[in-house]
C-alpha cells in the first residue's frame, strides 16, 4: 500500500481528471458540492467502463471461454487492490456489495442469525446514518434484541464516557460511523474499537464518508467489519465492499442464496462455497467493481496523504468564511473534522437557501441527509450541507460564501 | 373570478419580474406580505410533512364553496401556497376538480412544482383537490 506520493498536489491538474467539473449549470460553473452524496468519476474510471463494455463484457466466475477469463481476473485483481487499499489480511475478508447499505444489511443479518438473541444488546451512535441504524433496528425486532446509543454533545463530538458505560455481557456488537455525513465528526474508531475489544465485543465501522477522505488501514485499526459504498470513493454507483475479518465471515451464515455462493446444491442439502463467493450470491455488479478498482488506484497514484492535506486545508479555510457570515450556524465543530459543513441561515429555510445555489451553480444537499436522530438533538429540521472533495478549491468556498450572502439579501 | 381568470393574473404578473431571481424575489414576498395562518398551524393534524419542507394546510366549506389557509416554513413555498389559496379559495368543488394549474409554466415556476425538488407543493396540490372532493360526499 502506497498513500505518500511525494508528488506536488496539482488541484487544477486533477480537476482536468474529470470531465463533469467542465460543465455549467444554470449557465454558471458548476461548483460540485454534494460529494457526501456521490462523487464525481475520474476519466481513468469512465474509460475502463467503457471499455468493459465495448470490448470485454464477460460474466465472471462462469465461462471457460477468453472473455469470460479476461473479465473474472480483472474482478479478482479489484478485489485484491480493495485488500491492498484497505491493508486486509487477504482478499477472503474482501466482499463485495452494491453499496454500503447493502453491506450493513449483510452484516446485521448474517451476523445477528449467528451471534445475536433474545435480550442481547447492540450499540450504535447517536450520529449514524439511517443505513447504520435501520438495519441493526430489524435485526432487533427479528431476534428480540435491543439498541443502545452513544449520545454526541453540542459540537458533535461523541460522549467517550457515556460509551465505556453502554456495554454489559449482553452487549454483541458495535457499529459506529467513522465520518458523521451531517457534522463531519471523524470519530477516534481505533480508541473505541480498543475499548469494546477490551470487552470481548466486535465493532462494525460504517465508511461511507470515511473511505474517501481518511487512510484506512483495517489492521492497525483493528476493526472486525468495515463497509463503504464505491460510489463515494470516486468509483461508479451500486458498488459497496463489506469488509469482515476472515474468522467472524467464516462463522456466519451467507445473506442470500443463489449462483456462485454454493459448492454443492442437491434438494436434501447444500453446501456453500467458501470466502468471499459465500456472501456474493448471483452475478456480480464486475464492471462496477472492476471501475472501483481503478478509483481506487486513481488516489493512490495521488497518495491519500497529499488529499488528505488538501482537504484539511478546505476544511480549515471553510470552517473560518463560513463561520464569518452573519447568522450562519454551523451544525458540527468537533476535535477532528471532515470536509463537510452543515449550516443555517438565520430566517431561511434550507430548501430556499439550497434552490437559490442551485441557481448559482452550486450543488449542494438539504435536509436531514438521512440522519434524523441529529436534528432531533439539534432541534431542527435539516439543515444546508457543502461537502466537498479532493477536486474542489478555496476559490469555490469564496464563491459559496458570496452566493450565500446573495441568498440573505433576497430572503431578508 | 374564476379559477382561470386568477390564474392568468398571476401569470402577467410573474412576467413582469425577468429571471429567477427577480421571481422568486416577488414570490417569497408575495409569502411575506400575507395574513397569518393561524387556524392552518394551529393543529398538528394540519401538517403535511414533506421530504425537506413542513406545510400546514387548513380547509372548510361554506356555502358549497371551499376555502383555504396554507403555510409553509419555506419561503418559496409559502409563497406559492399563498398564491394556490388564492387561486381556489371561494370557487365551487366541482371547478375545483376539473382545474389545470396553467398559471405554472405561464409564471415560470415549473421547477417549484417538480416532484424530486419539491414534493410539498404537490402535496398541497393533491390536498385541495382531496378536500374539494371529500366536500362533496
Amino acid at each position: 500500500m502506497n498513500m505518500t506520493n511525494p508528488k506536488k498536489f496539482d488541484v487544477k491538474k486533477i480537476r482536468n481528471d474529470f470531465p463533469i467539473l467542465k460543465r455549467k449549470v444554470n449557465g454558471k460553473p458548476l461548483v460540485y458540492f454534494d460529494n457526501g452524496a456521490t462523487t464525481q468519476k475520474p476519466k481513468p474510471v469512465i474509460d475502463i467502463i467503457n471499455k468493459m463494455h465495448t470490448e470485454l463484457n464477460s460474466n465472471v466466475h462462469r465461462g471457460i471461454h477468453f472473455l469470460s477469463d479476461q473479465t473474472t481476473q480483472m474482478y479478482e485483481a479489484a478485489r485484491e487492490k480493495t485488500r491492498a487499499y484497505m491493508n486486509a489480511k487477504s482478499t477472503r475478508e474482501i466482499i463485495f456489495t452494491s453499496g454500503v447499505t447493502a453491506s450493513i444489511n449483510l452484516a446485521a443479518f448474517s451476523f445477528g442469525e449467528a451471534f445475536v438473541k433474545s435480550g442481547d444488546e447492540i450499540i450504535v451512535s447517536e450520529m449514524e446514518h439511517h443505513s447504520n441504524i435501520v438495519p441493526w433496528q430489524m435485526l432487533c425486532r427479528r431476534n428480540g434484541a435491543k439498541l443502545r446509543v452513544i449520545p454526541f454533545d453540542e459540537n458533535g463530538d461523541l460522549l467517550l464516557d457515556e460509551y465505556q458505560k453502554l456495554f454489559n455481557e449482553r452487549t454483541k456488537l458495535v457499529a459506529l460511523v467513522h465520518v458523521s455525513n451531517s457534522l463531519g465528526t471523524i470519530n477516534p474508531v481505533k480508541e473505541m474499537i480498543a475499548v469494546a475489544h477490551k470487552n470481548n465485543v466486535p465493532v462494525l465501522v460504517d465508511g461511507a464518508q470515511a473511505i474517501q477522505h481518511e487512510i484506512v488501514d483495517v489492521q492497525d485499526m483493528d476493526c472486525d467489519f468495515y463497509a463503504f459504498s464505491g460510489h463515494k470513493i470516486y468509483g461508479p454507483t451500486g458498488t459497496g465492499v463489506l469488509y469482515g475479518k476472515e474468522d467472524w465471515l467464516d462463522k456466519m451464515p451467507p445473506w442470500q442464496g443463489g449462483g456462485d455462493m454454493i459448492d454443492r446444491v442437491s434438494f436434501s442439502e447444500t453446501t456453500y462455497a467458501q470466502l468471499p463467493s459465500k456472501f456474493e450470491a448471483g452475478t456480480p455488479n464486475y464492471i462496477g467493481a472492476i471501475g472501483l478498482g481503478a478509483a481506487l488506484d486513481y488516489l493512490t497514484a495521488i497518495g491519500m496523504e497529499n488529499i488528505k492535506r488538501h482537504e484539511k486545508e478546505l476544511t480549515d479555510y471553510g470552517l473560518e468564511k463560513l463561520s464569518a457570515i452573519d447568522g450562519l450556524k454551523i451544525y458540527g465543530t468537533p476535535k477532528n473534522k471532515s470536509c463537510v459543513f452543515s449550516f443555517s441561515l438565520a430566517g431561511i429555510h434550507a430548501y430556499d437557501i439550497g434552490m437559490f445555489l442551485d441557481k448559482m451553480g452550486i450543488a449542494t444537499r438539504t435536509g436531514h441527509f438521512c440522519t434524523h436522530p441529529i436534528w432531533e438533538r439539534y432541534q431542527v429540521d435539516g439543515a444546508t450541507r457543502a461537502s466537498l472533495a479532493l477536486y474542489n478549491t478555496k476559490e469555490e468556498i469564496d464563491y459559496l460564501c458570496e452566493a450565500i450572502k446573495e441568498a440573505k439579501k433576497m430572503f431578508d | 373570478m374564476t379559477i382561470d381568470e386568477i390564474q392568468n393574473e398571476i401569470a402577467a404578473d410573474f412576467k413582469k419580474h425577468g429571471n429567477w431571481f427577480e421571481k422568486r424575489k416577488y414570490l417569497i414576498q408575495i409569502g411575506k406580505s400575507a395574513s397569518p395562518c393561524a387556524r392552518a398551524r394551529a393543529s398538528g393534524d394540519n401538517l403535511i410533512r414533506g421530504c425537506q419542507v413542513s406545510t400546514w394546510f387548513y380547509s372548510e366549506s361554506k356555502d358549497g364553496k371551499m376555502f383555504y389557509e396554507i403555510d409553509s416554513d419555506s419561503g418559496i413555498v409559502k409563497g406559492i401556497a399563498v398564491l394556490l389559496a388564492r387561486i381556489f379559495s371561494g370557487q365551487i368543488p366541482q371547478d375545483i376538480i376539473l382545474s389545470d394549474l396553467k398559471f405554472v409554466a405561464d409564471a415560470g415556476l415549473e421547477e417549484d412544482f417538480s416532484p424530486v425538488r419539491a414534493n410539498s407543493v404537490l402535496k398541497i396540490v393533491g390536498r385541495i383537490k382531496e378536500t374539494a372532493a371529500a366536500s362533496l360526499r
